[in-house]
């Protein structure tokens, strides 16, 4: 992390146009990247529990689509502040990756809704799966759909695509990619670990007061 | 597969003929997109061209879905009725898909009336505005009548189905809105096929997840 | 025809059932009693398969159209009337001769008169009639039957007495009540759940 916050300030070059502001470059879209992985995992978990069943893929799915929403709130806040820094304006509805990210906030907002909103249970873990596929498959039909939007919603788009990175550039961003996929990795597993301690405290409770 | 088209239809006409007696969504369906048209009179400033009168419809339209969807599975629930058909031999599927239909006939009828009278109050729809419906309709219906019956297990029941559906609905809006207003419609209903293959795949392929343990 | 070994229902960190174990053969009629909040209808609901155990081994040799589950609630559509209940049921269930059978059931549970009412004029104890005709409709091989006797009035306990008393043994019957007296002399096993 340490290494990746040193070369994206040190080593990779400015942006001749958009200088100092292109750092947050390394952070946005990585962390985009990442809560698509996010959301990718607890899908991928969502299946394997319909398809095999046992508790420990809803834990896990459903920590992955945490960890997912957690850096899809990151992207869209450090896609406001880039928005700010190139074009002036904390939002614009023309950048196609905010858009999309914002209705997948909102879906899976929808998904934490839901969850606490039944009973825990077998019933709680399919319904929650299903959910959670219905999100994977909404990314690429969102996706297409905000492309066509701009079609009659905005004639003008702006292009995010700047000079090509040069291969310091590249290596940076991979170098913050992964450090950040590590970061949420981290997390991952943490919160996993918490959830799993929790749940079987909480049986032990009930154990003992039987 | 005759037995399963039989099914199907045996779900689908009993609620028919549950509408037809209790008259609870459709009148009501009715009674709020004609007045959300009416609404919307008021909402458009003047000179806010047609473009915009075809953006409030699409939003009168998924809201009128979401009031039938809401009420969709209001009789399964009252006698405990979903555990009964789960239980029969059917495919699962067949209950989502006798579902659908209903719901897709409920919303059909509204849109009769609807339809017209905003050809007649803001702008005239084509022959591409109304495939835009009527694939979209597909969708509404394939998706949210399993998200109901997802909804319907919940505590919040009626409250969270908008919060699961809207979401969803937001490409079939994009689709809609392009198939009114763009000159290359075309695009749009492909785009609109595109999605209720896609998700009424994945809602059939689903059901039987969502109401079983 | 069921063997249970150690089955265990949770819900979320709650325990439901626990430790449940037992075989019964297809001949067998089992009586399930215990106290309310015991887990007797969380066992039945694992047994018609509504549910599924969260450990423990079920299998139930038998398919889904030969199962007949009468629950707390009747399963039936309160806006239709008793004859079109019967007749969705009997076209899910392909049921032959589904107008001569639905018509019998309804004569013999006293529901003739009121086919063409709808379920939600009915008291009680005729939505419970119609539930049990429901159940009997396509003449499963299993029965489980969740407090069957609830709301049902003296001539309408006596006919299930008798029903019951013509399936013993020729049918696998799983039944719960928290009152045991009126149907130990059927069961051929007890399971006492706590």
């Amino acid at each position: 992390m340490a290494a990746a916050i040193a070369m994206i300030f040190l080593v990779a070059p400015e942006d001749a146009d958009q200088g100092i502001s292109q750092k947050i470059f390394y952070f946005h879209v990585p962390i985009a990247l990442t809560a698509y992985a996010g959301f990718g995992l607890g899908a991928l978990k969502a299946l394997l529990l319909l398809w095999k069943g046992g508790e420990r893929y809803d834990l896990e799915s459903y920590t992955a689509i945490h960890q997912g929403t957690i850096f899809g709130a990151l992207t869209l806040l450090t896609g406001a502040i880039w928005a700010k820094a190139s074009w002036g304006v904390w939002w614009t509805w023309s950048s196609n990756q905010l858009v999309l990210f914002l209705v997948l906030f909102l879906f899976y907002c929808a998904y934490f809704m839901l969850r606490f909103s039944i009973e825990p249970g077998a019933r709680r873990e399919r319904i929650s799966a299903v959910y959670a596929l219905f999100g994977v498959a909404l990314i690429p039909v969102s996706f297409f759909a905000i492309r066509l939007a701009n079609d009659f919603i905005h004639p003008t788009v702006f292009t995010r695509e700047g000079p090509q990175m040069t291969d310091t550039m590249f290596a940076a961003f991979c170098v913050a990619w992964a450090a950040i996929l590590a970061l949420a990795y981290l997390m991952y597993r943490v919160e996993l670990a918490g959830k799993r301690v929790d749940a079987n405290l909480r049986e032990l409770r009930e154990v003992l007061s039987q | 597969m005759s037995g399963y088209v039989a099914d199907v239809v045996a779900l689908a006409r009993k609620d028919l003929r549950l509408e037809l007696r209790a008259r609870d969504t459709l009148p009501a369906m009715l009674l709020f997109v004609l007045s959300a048209l009416a609404v919307f009179h008021f909402a458009l400033p003047v000179g806010a061209g047609d473009d915009a009168a075809y953006g409030l419809l699409w939003v009168a339209l998924v809201f009128t879905a979401l009031l039938g969807l809401a009420r969709a599975w209001a009789p399964e629930r009252a006698g405990g009725v979903l555990d009964g058909l789960v239980l029969a031999p059917c495919d699962r599927s067949a209950i989502w898909l006798g579902k659908t239909i209903a719901t897709l006939g409920f919303l059909v009828a509204a849109e009769i009336v609807a339809l017209p009278a905003f050809a007649l109050l803001f702008a005239p729809l084509d022959a591409t505005a109304v495939a835009g419906v009527v694939l979209a309709n597909v969708g509404i219906c394939a998706v949210g009548s399993l998200l109901a019956a997802m909804a319907a297990s919940s505590r919040a029941r009626e409250l969270i189905l908008p919060l699961l559906f809207l979401p969803l609905s937001i490409p079939l809006v994009v689709g809609g809105v392009g198939s009114s207003i763009s000159p290359e419609g075309g695009k749009y209903l492909a785009f609109l096929g595109l999605y209720d293959a896609v998700f009424a795949i994945l809602s059939w392929a689903s059901f039987e997840y969502v109401v079983t343990e | 025809m069921i063997r249970a070994r150690g089955l265990e229902k949770r819900f979320g960190a709650k325990r439901a059932l626990q430790g449940v174990t037992f075989e019964l053969d297809p001949a067998a009629t089992l009586l399930v009693t215990g106290p309310n909040g015991s887990g007797k209808t969380t066992l039945l609901r694992l047994l018609a398969g509504l549910a599924a155990p969260t450990r423990g081994q079920l299998e139930v040799d038998v398919e889904r159209a030969e199962l007949g589950y009468l629950g707390h609630e009747p399963l039936v559509y309160a806006d239709l009337t008793a004859l079109e209940n019967l007749d969705l049921y009997g076209r899910l269930y392909r049921v032959p001769e589904r107008r001569e059978r639905t018509g019998m059931l309804l004569e013999r549970f006293g529901l003739w008169e009121a086919r063409n009412d709808r379920v939600a004029s009915y008291s009680r104890g005729m939505t419970q009639r119609l539930a049990l005709c429901r159940v009997l409709l396509h003449e499963p091989r299993l029965l489980i039957l969740d407090e069957p006797f609830t709301a049902l009035d003296e001539a309408g306990s006596e006919l299930l007495d008798r029903e019951l008393a013509a399936l013993v043994g020729e049918r696998t019957i799983v039944l719960s009540t928290h009152e045991p007296a009126r149907v130990e002399k059927l069961a051929t096993t007890v399971l006492a759940l706590s």
